[in-house]
């Protein structure tokens, strides 16, 4: 996927430059790059992007004003694919985030990841074709915690989760394991019914059962 | 035990105490208060006259303002003369007068509290303390006089009668040699309630110095995390990610290739522990959401599974958060490191006007305070917002520590805990590609 419109929000102007150089050779178009979150919500409408991505901290309190302004903007436009970049992994942050607008288009990435270049422009384009991405770091830590309803999982159902959390396809997931696509399929079943997630529920329950696993 | 006061002497043997100097001390300390006393109504009276008179003149006002500061002096002779009936020195309450000039002299001393509480005391003397010393001086020295003279000016009794009185005069003065040390050893307790610095006025101060340096502590803290974000981490971003281009551009075979993978590597790492040192300074997420979620973060990267137990009713005071913040910290990597334990919970909770914070292991037990700092660092950290830290660890287990963090009262606003601010859509529509999010055939 190319030239999708972009709009950054960071307040540190080299990685800001940075990133919009980045995305401009993989033939992105930054139509907007701003300083604070004010300026995030002031810009979205006027500019319509395809994707947006934002620091988690800003001016001018630097707390969590880029979130806060994330899950705005998907209060107004719950379709809006917002990829949020954080400082490090807070668990509360990516359940915020997850919960806000409509259950798809949502990346929530540790700031570092910026440096793997082609990662990041893949998780970028994933985000904005309304896939959720997840940072590996995040799901590395839930991996770690064994607390209903997770703890009926299996060993190798919580890899297929944790793979479905970064964002990946069935294709990939079976790629990264080693099985095949009908294998994953039938982990995926199998951990979608013990997560209480039936067939016919209509929202997208991959992400659902991404969501239980962050609230643990 | 050395005796200091006149009402410790009270509890001597009599034997001891009436050949001692105390009840001499007490009847002399009685009869200077006395004398103090009147010394004062006259020169107050003096004071208030001549104000009254002068105060057409504008000096007159003068002699008000000195009516006012009367009673630092008063209480000067007092804390002199107190020195008779109760050996421990009281030392000056008064502050240094940190500019020169009566003027200014005036001025700092009518804003302190204790010049007040001096005033009051001269007022109290010689409304009725000293009338009081005076009875009992006077009402002393008119009974031993009236017995032990009655020989002398009883002249229309018989000699054997008067005598006889005067015989008995003999152990109602010995006798009265205590309510007069009692009314010394009272009055002098009087004078030193009022008169010494207040007892805590110097702990509340080191108190509040500890606090100050806690607090200073913490901003500090907030600065070098900021400064670490703002600076450091944002270029090792850039570095990175100005390598991971570089990476792109090199053609694989390129012998420029591996060093460079080598220095994004490095560069990697840099962050990696760049993020967990900013994260130890101080957490964001402390700040922005609270105790609950901190703690829950910290729980999240435990090796062990770490259930939590909170029930907190709003935030509490920063202060507060912080300390019980790194307190569970420490707690969980004490569990980590030493128990051997399979599982932990951390509970919170308030009781009254306390933070009631427990962290509860399953592991061997016998973690001993005196062993590492670990522990005594817990305790010093609580130490300065009074609160304590307890651990119940007997061989075999389980270990249970439990802190205590007393909430600050006057606190004005707990705001309460920030809720999700996600404002959830009714209805979702549907129509976003999500290719990938139905692929599950099940």
């Amino acid at each position: 996927m190319s030239g999708l419109r972009v709009v950054i929000a960071e307040d540190g102007l080299i990685v800001r430059e940075g990133v919009a150089g980045m995305l401009r050779r993989f033939g992105h178009e930054v139509v907007a790059a701003v300083g604070d979150a004010d300026e995030l919500i002031k810009v979205v409408p006027e500019h319509k992007p395809d994707i947006v991505v934002t620091d988690v901290r800003m001016p001018p309190s630097f707390s969590d004003e880029g979130l806060q302004a994330a899950i705005t903007l998907r209060a107004a436009d719950p379709q809006l694919p917002v990829l949020v970049l954080s400082q490090y992994v807070e668990q509360t942050y990516a359940a915020e985030l997850l919960d806000s607008g409509y259950m798809a288009g949502v990346g929530y990435l540790l700031k570092d990841r910026i440096g793997e270049v082609t990662e990041f422009v893949d998780a970028l384009e994933e985000v904005a074709s309304g896939r959720t991405v997840v940072d590996p770091e995040v799901v590395r830590q839930l991996l770690g915690r064994r607390r209903d309803p997770l703890h009926r999982l299996t060993a190798r159902e919580r890899e297929v989760l944790a793979l479905m959390a970064e964002g990946r396809s069935n294709a990939a997931i079976a790629r990264a394991l080693v099985v095949t696509e009908a294998a994953v399929a039938k982990h995926i079943g199998s951990l979608l019914t013990k997560l209480d997630l039936p067939p016919d529920a209509d929202d997208h329950r991959r992400v659902r059962a991404v969501l239980a696993y962050l609230r643990g | 035990m050395p005796i200091r006061t006149a009402l410790e002497a009270l509890s001597l043997r009599p034997t001891v105490f009436l050949r001692s100097a105390w009840p001499w001390l007490s009847l002399a300390y009685l009869s200077v208060g006395a004398l103090v006393g009147w010394v004062t109504i006259l020169a107050v009276t003096s004071l208030v006259i001549a104000g009254t008179l002068l105060s057409v003149l504008v000096v007159g006002f003068a002699g008000f303002v000195a009516l006012l500061l009367s009673g630092i002096v008063v209480a000067q002779v007092e804390r002199r003369r107190l020195r008779l009936v109760d050996r421990s020195e009281i030392p000056d309450p008064h502050q240094p007068v940190p500019e020169p000039g009566l003027r200014a002299w005036v001025r700092f001393r009518l804003r302190e509290e204790v010049t007040w509480r001096e005033l009051g005391y001269a007022a109290l003397s010689a409304g009725l303390l000293c009338w009081m010393d005076a009875l009992v001086v006077g009402g002393v020295g008119y009974t031993v006089v009236a017995t032990l003279g009655a020989p002398w000016f009883i002249d229309d009794e018989p000699l054997h009668n008067t005598f006889l009185i005067a015989l008995a005069g003999i152990p109602l003065t010995i006798v009265l040699a205590y309510p007069i040390t009692a009314w010394a050893g009272a009055r002098a307790a009087m004078a030193r309630a009022m008169l010494a610095p207040r007892t805590d006025e110097k702990l509340v101060e080191v108190t509040r110095s500890r606090a100050r340096l806690v607090d200073a502590f913490e901003v500090e803290r907030r600065r070098i995390e900021r400064d670490l974000h703002d600076g450091a981490q944002q270029r090792l971003v850039a570095l990175s990610m100005q390598l991971g281009l570089a990476r792109l551009e090199l053609p694989p075979e390129s012998p420029a290739a591996e060093p460079i993978a080598a220095a994004h590597e490095l560069a990697k790492q840099a962050l990696t522990e760049l993020r967990e040192l900013i994260r130890g300074v101080h957490p964001q997420v402390l700040t922005g959401r609270g105790l609950a979620a901190a703690v829950g973060e910290v729980a999240s990267t435990a090796p062990i599974p770490v259930d939590l137990d909170f029930d907190l009713p709003s935030r509490l005071p920063q202060t507060v958060e912080v300390t019980a913040y790194f307190v569970t910290v420490e707690a969980l990597t004490n569990v980590a490191k030493h128990s051997g334990a399979s599982r932990a919970t951390v509970s919170a909770r308030i009781l009254q006007d306390k933070l009631l914070l427990e962290v509860r292991d399953d592991g061997r037990g016998g973690a001993d305070p005196s062993a590492g700092t670990g522990l005594v660092g817990l305790a010093d950290r609580l130490a300065v917002l009074d609160g304590a830290v307890t651990v119940s660890s007997p061989r075999g287990g389980p270990t249970v520590l439990r802190a205590e963090v007393p909430l600050p009262v006057g606190e004005e606003q707990l705001p309460p805990v920030q809720e999700k601010p996600a404002p959830r859509p009714t209805k979702p529509q549907p129509d976003r590609g999500f290719a990938s999010a139905d692929q599950e055939r099940s």
